[in-house]
């Protein structure tokens, strides 16, 4: 079975060391021959072989990045197509312009759980686990449905709809002027085209920027740090904070205000939830500690408990110890450089399985045990990074990425005197895009948009 | 009991295309009508054509049809619309001669050699076990036939509504078709009722055009058929006004006899086609709505007024028109009216519009739920041509929507439904780029001539024009230009950028301020050429990186296209899609995963769930075969 190209990010987000592009289907080896340049051209070279070059815009020429390309020849791929993975440097930057030169070459972004839909269908992976492979597709567009349904409070879908209202009824006022010549509306200019488009253009990047510094904040485990007041929670804040461990971002504009909660260890990003509350709470009334506490192990993916060595375990010790388990959590018994009245015997038994490791935060003491103990919970795969939160942002810049590339178009278009009833595809193109990143339908919309807006009959 | 190949019930614009295509494939074909007098009646405006609609008269024409002949041969005036636009959305319109253009179809079903003309009211279908095979009239005569066209247009339990009065009946005071509603219930078929409405008539003796603005036709002639030579010069013009406050005053207080707002009205009315009184209220910041009035034909004095469509009572209509300049004293001729109509959901339809439910039973037209006699033509055409090939035991001829205006239109109706008469809209046609009117032809003639409706000789030209354009566009790209003096000198007298180096043809004309003719006078043609081709040449040439970028859409699209839904796919055994798609696609029944993919309700998820399924059962179906 023969199918289009497509391409998706194969690696968690993140300032890893290397981001994979995967790219398949008929046309993928010919797509990236047209960004890398190397010592060879990549349809020539043998399957399954690696080779260093560099990716240039195939449009501006623009240097991209420094990279590895892995071309690997159908049928002997996991989709059993041609496949081609480009290890870009990590970070933003470098993978962000390297989906958006293949998406404006004509390259589809996958949908969610897409590779593995073709290696079925192309025969790869055997009848039996067709069940599993519609359970991923289902699973995948649910979390990806869940984060849109996330978002559809949030900034960026208000904005996106917003952008979405003007572009839908410049699009009717050139459909009214095209499908009812002689009714008085006024006529859409190429200038006037023009201006909108730039302005619509100019409010995609401003939003594309929010939106990059918003994946930072969401993405990574989502981290709790519980514990009565006083046990040492800003101790642990501060050790995990500490410059080196921040995530410094390339994005203008980012303040330390902003990264101060999404730190990494030993390479693992961690989100910390409500870290002005720990350190608010350090002094005030224990109540608000534990209500906060609660609510936080409800929420995260990873629980940090701090207790106290030098006290015997409190009541709300041993309620937290409690709420803890069957959650992903790490209890931390700090203040280890103080005489130690904690009862061993019954943490131990409370702590049931949990990792328990004790630690002098003022001292930095333990601090290498606790990182040992966050990456060993996750490279078991107890913790999860949120991929699929991951993915469907990637998704999101991507399509807006694509929308961007529409708009150039049609005022390129513009500027070489093409008429405007045909710049009018590149502007339903990106309302199109912008459709797709909020789940939108877009059939009807605009035949809506032009009765609304236009008195129309006969 | 006479026996046929195909009946078509109907003679309107539907009826009227599929009687003479079945005929003119060799079908023996009855066309029964309720009036010999109504054949290609026109009961609402005056006019043919238009963005999209016009389109749609064109692909009629490039199949073998019969509208833009006939419409050729009795136009008042002819304009082409959208001039200053981009060359996809030039549109033609013409004006008719409303009684000129029901004789001369009259006459040409007449004279057809395999078809019948009868008067009859249907009023059952002959069905066995889901397979119609014949009709029964009023008058109790009996007619069978191996496939049944039905074109009812808006006269199932028809019934006219003008303020409080309401009287069943057909359009313009027909007879409505009644008891044929009330069988195609019996026969399981799903209804929806439908409003649409005219506005009133008026005498031209009694309105002063000096207060009006002339719209005089176009000088140049023009024409929909591509068979076309002799053009009708002397045309009459339309006349355009406007409505007022004191219009809108009286509107608003009658607001309470208007049957749309006193809810007598239950029908869906289009929104593209509101009633005044509709727009009033809805547009009420608005201070004036254009208003043309369009003669009627030569022989008459009867004009229409666009833009006033209107159920309010007759009092009202006459004083709310003497309130627009120019009408001061009108007569009024005839009273605007709503009418509700039956028509059947068309997503009971496959794409060849031959019912699910009953074997050879097509329906095409305003009982599809569309509106406007281009559009029921379209259909027409093409019931005609898949009711003739299901007797002559062909697969149908389906146009998908990269094809044609048609396509469209089909495919929106049998894939999405519509929730009010639906009218074709250049915004509805996602190629349309490549569905121009200039290349008609181009997109539909092979197919017309494959079909049987396009003859040898017509053919032969349209394969010389397509050889003329081929090897013009070759020339053009071969031949380099060379920046002599005398070139630069006349480039600057074009009023474009001289050039510095050697350039070819092709790249000088994607200028926007170069025309054909600029280039032709640098280096002309070998041969001459039709104003046609060289049309043709012009905007295959300018516009090629657009029109390549929508042809790789169109190249993607076919992928889904091309893959088929098999019949042994059982959408309630299909786990893990949503209940909403599981709903429409067991409804619609989708011939292919593209078509699947257009139903509203059916995400990109369920698209790959569904292929998942669909591979599974291939592969059970070979390892079967393996063990057999």
């Amino acid at each position: 079975m023969e199918h289009d190209t497509i391409a998706a990010i194969a690696t968690a987000w993140g300032e890893s060391g290397i981001a994979v592009i995967r790219v398949s289907g008929s046309d993928a080896i010919a797509y990236v021959d047209q960004l890398y340049r190397g010592k060879e051209v990549l349809s020539k070279v043998d399957s399954h072989t690696v080779h260093y070059g560099k990716i240039h815009h195939p449009r501006t020429g623009k240097l991209i990045d420094e990279v590895l390309v892995t071309v690997m020849k159908a049928p002997r791929t996991f989709t059993r197509e041609d496949t081609v993975e480009i290890s870009c440097h990590g970070g933003l930057i470098p993978v962000e312009e390297a989906m958006k030169a293949l998406l404006t070459m004509g390259v589809r972004l996958a949908e969610p759980g897409e590779f593995t839909k073709r290696a079925f269908l192309n025969g790869r992976i055997d009848l039996s686990q067709a069940e599993a492979v519609i359970d991923l597709i289902r699973a995948k567009t649910d979390q990806a449905a869940q984060v849109a349904l996330n978002q559809a409070e949030g900034r960026l879908s208000r904005l996106i709809r917003q952008l979405r209202t003007e572009i839908v009824e410049t699009l009717a006022h050139l459909a009214v002027n095209v499908d009812y010549p002689e009714y008085d509306a006024e006529m859409m200019t190429s200038d006037f085209l023009q201006e909108r488009m730039s302005e619509i253009h100019q409010r995609i990047e401003g939003l594309l920027q929010t939106a990059k510094q918003g994946k930072i904040i969401r993405e990574g485990i989502s981290t709790a740090i519980v514990g009565r007041p006083n046990v040492g929670k800003s101790s642990l804040l501060n050790v995990l904070t500490q410059e080196n461990r921040a995530i410094v971002t390339d994005i203008p504009g980012t303040t330390r205000d902003v990264v101060e909660e999404y730190v990494k260890v030993r390479g693992i990003a961690l989100r910390l939830l409500d870290t002005a509350g720990i350190r608010e709470t350090e002094d005030v009334v224990e109540k608000i500690g534990v209500e906060r506490s609660k609510k936080a192990l409800e929420t995260a993916d990873l629980i940090l408990l701090v207790l106290n060595a030098s006290e015997p375990l409190h009541t709300e010790d041993r309620r937290l110890l409690t709420w803890l388990q069957g959650k992903t959590g790490i209890i931390i018994v700090n203040k280890t450089d103080l005489p130690q009245q904690v009862e061993w015997d019954e943490l131990k038994l409370l702590a049931s399985d949990l990792p328990l490791i004790t630690t002098s935060l003022v001292q930095e003491q333990g601090v290498e045990e606790l990182e040992q103990a966050i990456a060993d919970l996750f490279f078991s795969g107890r913790v999860v990074d949120q991929d699929a939160t991951y993915l469907s942002n990637a998704r999101h810049i991507a399509l807006l990425e694509q929308a961007l590339s529409n708009l150039d178009e049609g005022m390129k278009g513009i500027e070489v005197g093409i008429p405007i009833d045909m710049i009018e595809i590149d502007l339903k193109n990106a309302w199109q895009a912008l459709g797709e990143v909020i789940g939108e339908a877009v059939a009807e919309d605009l035949i809506d948009q032009i009765f609304s807006q236009f008195c129309l009959g006969k | 009991m006479k026996h046929y190949d195909v009946i078509v019930i109907g003679a309107g614009h539907a009826g009227c295309e599929a009687a003479l295509a079945a005929a003119r494939m060799n079908c023996r074909t009855l066309l029964l009508t309720l009036s010999l007098d109504t054949i290609a009646y026109m009961p609402c405006n005056p006019s043919i054509g238009g963005p999209a609609k016009g389109h749609v008269v064109r692909e009629i024409d490039a199949l073998g049809g019969e509208m833009g002949r006939n419409i050729d041969k009795t136009y008042i005036q002819m304009r082409m619309l959208n001039t200053g636009k981009g060359p996809a959305v030039y549109a033609l319109r013409a004006q008719a001669d409303k009684v000129m253009y029901q004789r001369e179809m009259k006459k040409t079903i007449e004279q057809e050699s395999m078809l019948d003309l009868q008067q009859g009211m249907v009023e059952r279908l002959l069905v066995d076990k889901d397979r119609c095979y014949g009709v029964i009239t009023r008058t109790g005569a009996e007619y069978r036939a191996d496939a049944v066209v039905l074109t009812t247009g808006t006269y199932l339990r028809g019934k006219v509504i003008i303020g409080d009065l309401a009287y069943e009946s057909g359009p313009n005071n027909q007879q409505p078709s009644i008891q044929l509603a009330h069988h195609l219930m019996e026969l399981g078929l799903e209804m929806v009722r439908f409003k649409t409405g005219t506005p009133p008539r008026i005498n031209s003796r009694s309105i002063d055009t000096e207060q009006m603005e002339i719209q005089p036709g176009d000088e140049e002639p023009r024409a929909f058929s591509y068979e076309t030579t002799e053009y009708i010069t002397d045309q009459l013009p339309c006349w355009l006004t406007y409505t007022n406050e004191e219009t809108h005053q009286q509107i608003r207080d009658n607001l309470h006899r208007a049957p749309m707002f006193s809810g007598v009205i239950e029908g869906r009315g289009p929104r593209y086609c509101p009633s005044i009184e509709d727009k009033i209220v809805r547009f009420s910041d608005k201070g004036r709505h254009q208003i043309f009035i369009e003669p009627e034909g030569r022989h008459t004095e009867e004009m229409y007024v666009q833009g006033l469509s209107t159920s309010l009572p007759e009092d009202v209509q006459e004083k709310m028109l003497r309130t627009i300049k120019g009408l001061e004293k009108v007569e009024m001729l005839r009273t605007g009216y709503a009418i509700e109509y039956d028509a059947i959901v068309p997503t009971q339809l496959w794409p060849s519009l031959e019912t699910k439910r009953i074997q050879g039973l097509f329906t095409a037209g305003q009982i599809n739920g569309t509106s406007g006699y281009e559009e029921a033509a379209g259909q027409g055409i093409m019931a005609g041509i898949n009711a003739a090939r299901k007797v002559q035991g062909r697969k149908p001829v389906i146009l998908d929507r990269s094809q044609a205006y048609i396509g469209v239109l089909i495919d929106d109706l049998v894939t999405k439904g519509t929730a009010e008469p639906y009218r074709l809209l250049t915004s509805r046609a996602e190629y349309r780029l490549l569905l121009r009117h200039d290349n008609a032809d181009l997109r539909l003639t092979d197919l017309g001539y494959e079909i049987g409706l396009i003859k040898e000789k017509r053919y032969q030209r349209f394969q010389a024009k397509q050889q003329a354009i081929k090897s013009e566009i070759a020339r053009l790209h071969q031949t380099r230009i060379r920046p002599t003096a005398e070139v630069r000198d006349q480039l600057v007298k074009m009023g474009t950028n001289e050039i510095q180096q050697v350039i070819e043809l092709a790249q000088l004309l994607k200028r926007p301020e170069l025309s054909y003719q600029n280039i032709a006078s640098l280096s002309p043609s070998p041969t001459p050429l039709s104003e046609d081709v060289m049309e043709q040449v012009e905007i295959q040439i300018k516009y090629e990186g657009y029109i390549q970028k929508s042809l790789q859409q169109v190249e993607k699209m076919k992928k889904m296209e091309e893959k088929r839904i098999p019949n042994w796919v059982n959408y309630e055994m299909i786990e893990g899609i949503s209940s909403e798609a599981r709903e429409k696609l067991t409804q619609v029944r989708p011939l292919s995963l593209g078509q699947a993919s257009r139903i509203s309700g059916v995400s990109p998820a369920d698209i790959s769930i569904l292929m998942i399924h669909m591979e599974q059962g291939n592969r059970a179906v070979r390892k079967e075969k393996v063990h057999e």
